[in-house]
């Protein structure tokens, strides 16, 4: 009789997919794949198209493109599967501050500012060129503190609902919440179009919503928290194909 | 003058009410058997806090017998008979803080304020549901018998 409670427990244990993540894409209905996986009519496309004419496109002050020193946007590939990572001044970047910083840096040209419609598209074009690569964060060496501070808070109960990201993504993947199924909580499909906000959005908009619905503080786009939450999505997710852009509900 | 002193002994008892959101209890066993502030629960408010999608949303993880509800969770075990399955008390204490029967209990702590992280501004301080609101809830759930 114990061991057959014991048995009926660890099967619970891998129904509730305890320790599996699984790619966003698997979460999706049918239909909505389907529409993740045509240009013709994801609408994230739009900010693709507008993304690569600002690649193209010299700032005002005589300073090269990105193309000007890149090359074409195709030499992206692969980028995008190794964002976060930590720069040589020791700061944590994802793709967002990688081109904040360029653009500051190397255009000597006002920063986009988060979540503004030019960053989103650079974003989202240079992301696109990774499609279907496997996530390879760096986990290591300086990255190993950032790595540690998110799984921290990933796995920290937080707000009036007192939840943390890990009973909900680890721990209760597959169930459902209302009607939504509740996904492993990966970030690969960043920036997103998202049906609920009508637009594209970045991985950070999509967390605020999340600390919202606990009632916890939201942290402000490109915060540390997010940022080291960021990598450590990453790093559950090494291996996982980039879908940015990606189709959510 | 009685009146001014009564308005003051009327705004002492608001302060006192606002600084005081959680009611006091007594855990014995995994429940908790006196209602709260000995105030008296209605099933029929209780269903409705239950379905109540702005405040309880009990249904985001739970299931209850009732056919006119579509889209409930899982995540929770299902409503259906938990007032044969479990006392008032036990309800109660599961109702106000899970973590005291169960410290990894997913499910929030509704009439709680202290010892959580992070919360919201427009939260901070106040219970998810009063002490009324936890009382009608173990009302609708203990006449839940199957």
């Amino acid at each position: 009789m114990r061991a057959a409670i014991a048995l009926a427990l660890v099967l619970a244990a891998a129904a509730a997919g305890a320790g599996e993540v699984r790619a966003p894409a698997t979460f999706l209905s049918p239909d909505l794949r389907a529409l993740q996986d045509d240009p013709s009519r994801h609408p994230g496309w739009l900010w693709v198209d507008s993304g690569e004419a600002h690649w193209r496109a010299p700032p005002a002050g005589g300073r090269p493109s990105c193309q000007g020193c890149h090359g074409d946007i195709g030499g992206m590939r692969g980028v995008a599967t190794r964002y976060p990572q930590v720069a040589d001044d020791g700061r944590l970047l994802n793709l967002e501050g990688r081109i904040e910083t360029c653009r500051s840096r190397h255009q000597q040209a006002p920063a986009f500012g988060y979540e503004s419609e030019p960053l989103l598209s650079l974003t989202a074009a240079v992301a696109l060129q990774s499609r279907g690569l496997p996530t390879a964060v760096a986990t290591d060496g300086p990255a190993a503190s950032f790595v540690a501070e998110g799984r921290r808070l990933f796995e920290t109960r937080m707000g009036q609902l007192n939840l943390s990201c890990a009973q909900c993504h680890e721990a209760n993947v597959g169930r459902r919440l209302r009607g939504d199924v509740i996904s492993s909580g990966i970030g690969t499909g960043f920036p997103a179009y998202r049906l609920e906000w009508n637009t594209m959005g970045s991985l950070h908009r999509r967390l605020r919503a999340c600390s919202l619905g606990v009632r916890a503080t939201q942290f402000s786009l490109g915060s540390p928290e997010y940022l080291a939450l960021e990598l450590y999505l990453a790093a559950r997710a090494q291996g996982l194909p980039i879908e940015a852009p990606g189709l959510r509900r | 003058m009685r009146i001014v002193l009564a308005a003051v002994a009327l705004l002492g008892l608001a302060a006192a009410a606002a600084g005081q959101e959680v009611a006091p209890f007594v855990v014995s066993g995994d429940g908790i058997a006196a209602p709260l502030g000995g105030l008296a629960g209605s099933a029929e408010r209780g269903g409705r806090i239950v379905r109540n999608r702005e405040t309880a949303n009990c249904l985001i993880c739970h299931t209850i017998p009732d056919p006119a509800e579509a889209f409930m969770g899982e995540v929770g075990p299902p409503l259906a008979g938990v007032g044969a399955r479990l006392t008032p008390g036990q309800i109660r204490l599961r109702l106000i803080d899970p973590t005291l029967a169960n410290p990894d209990a997913v499910m929030p702590a509704y009439h709680r304020v202290a010892g959580l992280a992070h919360v919201d501004a427009r939260w901070r301080g106040r219970p998810v549901l009063s002490a009324q609101d936890i009382e009608d809830v173990v009302a609708y759930l203990s006449a839940l018998k199957e």
